[in-house]
């Protein structure tokens, strides 16, 4: 996680030995994935709580929602899952050229999703299914009301989602940025298995957001 | 016994090393940071207190007449913000435990000493937004944020304020985040875990439920936000949502937060009476399994806040059970205390006496906490002045009688100096004499029936309001003089030798005050702590 610009061969001046560096940070990257598996639990929680309580209602809003977007999107952020995994076996075996591709295509697909994701979002606003901010509500079905609650958990989900897309595709770009560079790839090869495992995190929220809103329509 | 080479070279210790404004405000030592937050608690700690006294001065008599209802409200609101999020959150694991922690465990800093830093700007740009919410906007929904009044009805700077302890969040995860992984992997060789000391085991534990707990509470305040601001109605019964789950969601991280504040508590005490009775811990590995049984058992009993909330019987009964439960691995460590002091060469020093009022105060609070898990009880108990003593007695009887403990025992290693022993014992009775003068006549109004949050109240609970108010003012004595003595002895203070209380652990191998990377050279350690005999 340090950034500094240390040789290759040495720690960062806290640590005694690279592997207790590179088992330390891997280990801050699976201790923060934790907290945020809790972050997004909160709201699953709350979620799942209330599907519940409006078993019906929950599953008709769902319906409202475009599952083809969903599944393409959910293709689409798969495949930068193993877009990332090439790019860090890449790096393993110091790859330069083949790395780049890789992250590169990765940030592609994630662009992609976000942009996708960006039109579904559109298009719920113009079909008047945004409920915040004193915006018209205009839910065809029966219990708007609770329709309405559905939809506020799936603004509240995706855009949480989207935000941790956002930041992973910033980090991305860095590392893009420095594996063009290429200094110290044994540092390199240590930071993007970090970045990689954040990645993947992104990646299983994704399934789970896509399971409870999309699919569980009853 | 553990060996290490003593650092006899007199060049450079970590506060001379660079003593300028960006030497501090850029630092990523450990024990520069600890003392950041150690300056910035002890603010929020007096702003808090200056509430508390406040709060104390208009219950000296029955009518509300110092204070308006409205003005009251705020003030409570306020102390409990500032002294829940702002100073027990952070008091010991940020400023003896970020100190502390890498030199127990014989590391050269934390692992993430950059987030470290991090962490310490968090909260105090948080904290400091908080502040002006809480003070320039005003905040009357108690520390808990409770909806619907806190999403509908309040007209006070709720957003604002939640944000603030919404962002400050994120600071406690980074420290948590640190101590598990510093725990991990940083461990000097041959400290494996069963020779770490308990004070390392303590914090080990609050890292978990900061990283485990915390996020929950994050995306919470997120919702309520959300809830205020966008008018989304996840909370909002109008709306379909659900008032009761705040709760639920608040608690799950609220109560596991409140062993954030007494589990590194029970870690200073392990230490300081193992020093001055001259005894090993009494039953260490029972102490372990307690410390994570309490942290364990700490996030099945949050319902335990909701008895009277309309929760289910079922639910209300489990929790009941599970929160006695919480009690056994408390009394284990209580009777290993005292077990730990039979036959031992007991010395009242200062840094003692404030472990000893923690083991009689801590001991209240928990039996008394056992009153109200009862379901039936706690129905008469509930929102009285009964369930205020109780959580004082945990949190000031408990953790800030600790944290002065643990402050006057390592204060040498920290500053270098020594400080005067008859005012640290005086202050250190001051705050037994005070604390119990504030609030045991607060068991008693509870009892009675006078609950909590009231500005007013009948005249037959005068004389228990007066007693109570009159020993907050001995509190204040007894906080303010550690400021006037530890003070001074940063200037006039004789100089502390490497051990002044002749204890173990790794720390107190390393110079008084310690070099910038603590030891010269990475001890190896070659049996389990506390050596005493």
């Amino acid at each position: 996680m340090s950034t500094t610009e240390t040789p290759e061969s040495a720690p960062a001046e806290q640590f005694n030995t690279m592997a207790q560096q590179r088992h330390a940070g891997l280990m801050g990257m699976w201790v923060f994935l934790i907290t945020e598996l809790l972050l997004f639990g909160g709201v699953f929680g709350a979620f799942i709580v209330l599907r519940v309580q409006h078993e019906n209602v929950f599953a008709e809003a769902a319906h409202h929602l475009d599952l083809v977007l969903g599944t393409i999107n959910t293709v689409l952020l798969l495949t930068s899952g193993l877009t990332m995994a090439l790019a860090e076996q890449a790096v393993s075996v110091r790859r330069r050229g083949l790395s780049l591709v890789f992250l590169l295509g990765t940030i592609l697909l994630g662009l992609v999703f976000l942009g996708i994701k960006a039109y579904e979002w559109h298009h719920e606003y113009t079909k008047q299914l945004l409920p915040v901010m004193d915006l018209p509500f205009n839910y065809p079905g029966e219990h708007p009301e609770v329709a309405e609650l559905f939809f506020n958990f799936y603004y509240a989900m995706t855009g949480m989602h989207a935000a941790h897309m956002l930041i992973g595709i910033v980090i991305l770009a860095v590392m893009a940025a420095l594996v063009a560079g290429w200094r110290a790839p044994a540092k390199l090869d240590r930071q993007i298995h970090i970045v990689g495992l954040y990645w993947a995190f992104v990646d299983v929220v994704w399934i789970f957001v896509f399971t409870v809103l999309y699919l569980l329509r009853g | 016994m553990i060996t290490a080479s003593h650092a006899e070279h007199a060049s450079g210790h970590y506060l001379s090393h660079d003593w300028t404004l960006r030497g501090w405000l850029l630092t990523v030592d450990h024990k520069r940071i600890a003392w950041l937050y150690a300056a910035s608690i002890t603010g929020f700690f007096f702003l808090g207190g200056l509430a508390a006294l406040l709060i104390r001065l208009e219950l000296i008599t029955a009518p509300g007449d110092l204070l308006s209802s409205e003005t009251y409200n705020k003030m409570f609101s306020l102390h409990g913000i500032v002294m829940v999020w702002f100073f027990l959150i952070p008091s010991i694991p940020a400023t003896l435990g970020n100190f502390l922690m890498p030199m127990m465990v014989g590391a050269k800093d934390m692992a993430f000493p950059k987030l470290n830093l991090l962490s310490w700007y968090i909260y105090t740009v948080g904290g400091i937004f908080t502040l002006a919410a809480v003070i320039a906007g005003g905040v009357d929904t108690g520390w808990t944020f409770y909806t619907p009044f806190s999403s509908l009805f309040s007209n006070s700077a709720v957003i604002a304020a939640a944000t603030g302890v919404f962002v400050v969040g994120f600071s406690s995860i980074l420290t948590g985040l640190n101590f598990i992984v510093t725990t991990h992997t940083m461990r000097a060789p041959g400290l494996t875990w069963k020779r770490l000391p308990l004070f390392v085991w303590a914090n080990y534990a609050t890292g978990l439920i900061m990283v485990l707990a915390t996020p929950v509470l994050t995306v919470t305040l997120l919702l309520l936000g959300l809830e205020r601001g966008l008018g989304i109605g996840i909370f909002d019964p109008a709306l379909g949502g659900d008032p009761l789950l705040f709760q639920h969601l608040f608690w799950f991280y609220s109560h596991p937060a409140v062993y954030i504040m007494i589990l590194p508590a029970m870690g200073v005490v392990s230490e300081i009476i193992a020093c001055f009775s001259r005894n090993p811990v009494f039953g260490y590995k029972g102490m372990v399994i307690s410390i994570a049984a309490i942290a364990l058992f700490g996030f099945v009993v949050w319902g335990h806040h909701m008895f009277v909330s309309g929760q289910s019987l079922y639910a209300g009964i489990l929790f009941s059970f599970f929160t006695f439960l919480v009690a056994v691995p408390s009394a284990v460590k209580t009777l290993n205390w005292t077990a730990t002091l039979f036959r031992g060469h007991i010395w009242f020093s200062a840094p003692m006496i404030y472990a000893l009022s923690f083991l009689g105060l801590f001991t209240i609070g928990g039996l008394t906490g056992v009153f109200l898990a009862a379901l039936a009880l706690d129905v008469h108990l509930h929102d009285t002045y009964f369930v205020t003593a109780h959580f004082h007695y945990i949190m000031v009887g408990g953790a800030v009688t600790a944290y002065l403990g643990g402050l006057h025992f390592w204060w040498p290693k920290m500053t270098g100096r020594m400080y005067s022993e008859l005012w640290s014992k005086v202050a250190a009775l001051a705050l037994f004499i005070g604390f119990n003068l504030t609030f045991y006549p607060q068991f008693l109004l509870g009892y009675s029936g006078m609950p909590r949050r009231y500005h007013d109240y009948p005249e037959a609970f005068e004389f228990l309001h007066i007693l109570s108010s009159l020993g907050s003012g001995v509190l204040a004595i007894g906080y303010l003089l550690p400021l006037v003595y530890l003070g001074w002895s940063l200037w006039r203070g004789p100089r502390a030798p490497a051990n002044p209380w002749d204890a173990y652990g790794l720390e107190w191998l390393a110079d008084s005050p310690p070099i910038k990377h603590n030891f010269t050279e990475t001890p190896k350690v070659t049996g389990g702590p506390y050596v005493y005999d």
